[in-house]
């Protein structure tokens, strides 16, 4: 099949938020793997100018952050829903010491959830964020993560503010356990 | 084998003539330790986030490459963030060195025993972690192999200090933790500390 003539902008979304952190200066990305994020970590991994990092849990990218921080540097965040569960406690430091953080999250307990053990967590995460005082944005389209992600990164930095941005569900497009494997 | 060593003269000594080292402190005993050393603008002493110091010190060593980093911390804040041992063995920060202050308790909270206390070896963990250098300390004649380690030895580098269980006067650091990154920074990086 040849290639299409005119693939929708939206296609690459994580090209597009790969040249967003570019754009922003950030030199260090830290994750904890997740299948919606797979393509920007591999982008990350690729980039000379960037150091990707990979975590053993959510919360270590926090730390890691908010050090970076106050060493000069710019770092972001990328997760699962299910990682924002695991950080909880340490995002009271940074609203005490207000670090600017943005936080990139895939995701799941949402539509059309085939794991019924993704779903607590996923339906309380954009509480849990609000709770310790993050700013949440969604990006409820492919068409809107890069603008997102743009307003994110601005708002973090001109503010010292810590901006969440959850890249919907259906967005990425794992409906099943053989999806995910396949990804 | 009984510890002898005291924290707050193991802490002074390694921070001793400390010149432009960046330092991280553990919630707890640890931050008061650095603080009854001296407070200084080039110290954040952690009042929360319990188990991030190493990692804090990781993120502070990849962006400060040509300094030298040192996380003091305590042997219960450690074992909550001891997965930390392996991110930092997989990054190979050349200029990052924790040590921990083990008193085999958790300090704050009553001296409950903590798994040290059984046993647990942080500087083994460290070694399969793919720290580059790692050593227990239990006499004052090893303190300065300590100190050779932060200043000088290529990292990551990982030391316990064995010290002894005791309940000792709180020398606090400032509270606002908004301040203690604005004054880091601001000794760090000059007036583009305050700029975007």
């Amino acid at each position: 099949m040849p290639p299409l003539k005119n693939p929708p902008a939206s296609a690459d979304w994580p090209q597009q938020i790969h040249a967003e952190l570019k754009a922003a200066g950030i030199r260090i990305v830290a994750y904890v793997p997740d299948g919606g994020h797979k393509r920007l970590i591999e982008l990350c991994h690729a980039d000379r100018a960037m150091r990707a990092v990979v975590l053993t849990t959510e919360e270590e990218g926090i730390g890691l952050v908010s050090g970076a921080w106050l060493g000069g540097e710019k770092a972001v965040l990328l997760m699962q829903s299910s990682g924002v569960g695991n950080v909880i406690n340490t995002l009271g430091m940074v609203k005490e010491c207000r670090f600017p953080l943005v936080t990139l999250v895939t995701m799941r307990g949402h539509e059309g959830e085939f794991n019924p053990w993704q779903v607590p967590m996923g339906q309380a995460t954009r509480v849990t964020l609000e709770a310790m005082g993050t700013i949440v944005h969604d990006a409820s389209s492919a068409e809107a993560i890069q603008p997102t992600v743009n307003a994110a990164l601005r708002l973090a930095y001109n503010s010292y503010a810590s901006v969440a941005v959850l890249i919907a569900q259906h967005v990425i497009g794992i409906k099943s356990f053989q999806d995910q494997s396949a990804k | 084998m009984k510890a002898i060593l005291h924290r707050r003269e193991v802490v002074s000594s390694l921070l001793k003539n400390r010149k432009g080292l960046l330092v991280v402190a553990g919630l707890g005993s640890t931050a008061w330790d650095i603080t009854a050393a001296g407070d200084h603008d080039l110290s954040f002493p952690l009042w929360g986030a319990m188990g991030q110091a190493a990692m804090m010190g990781l993120g502070l060593a990849l962006a400060q490459p040509k300094r030298r980093v040192l996380v003091i911390t305590g042997d219960g804040e450690m074992l909550m963030g001891i997965g930390a041992f392996a991110t930092i063995g997989v990054q190979q920060p050349a200029n990052l060195t924790v040590v921990v202050i083990d008193n085999a308790r958790y300090g704050e909270t009553g001296m409950q025993a903590t798994h040290t206390a059984a046993g647990v070896d942080i500087a083994a963990i460290a070694k399969a972690s793919l720290f580059r250098n790692t050593m227990t300390v239990t006499s004052r004649d090893r303190l300065s192999a300590v100190g050779k380690l932060i200043r000088q030895t290529k990292g990551p580098n990982l030391a316990v200090v064995k010290v002894v269980a005791e309940k000792i006067p709180l020398v606090l650091p400032p509270r606002e933790g908004a301040l203690l990154k604005a004054r880091f920074r601001r000794a760090l990086l000059g007036p583009s500390a305050d700029g975007i």
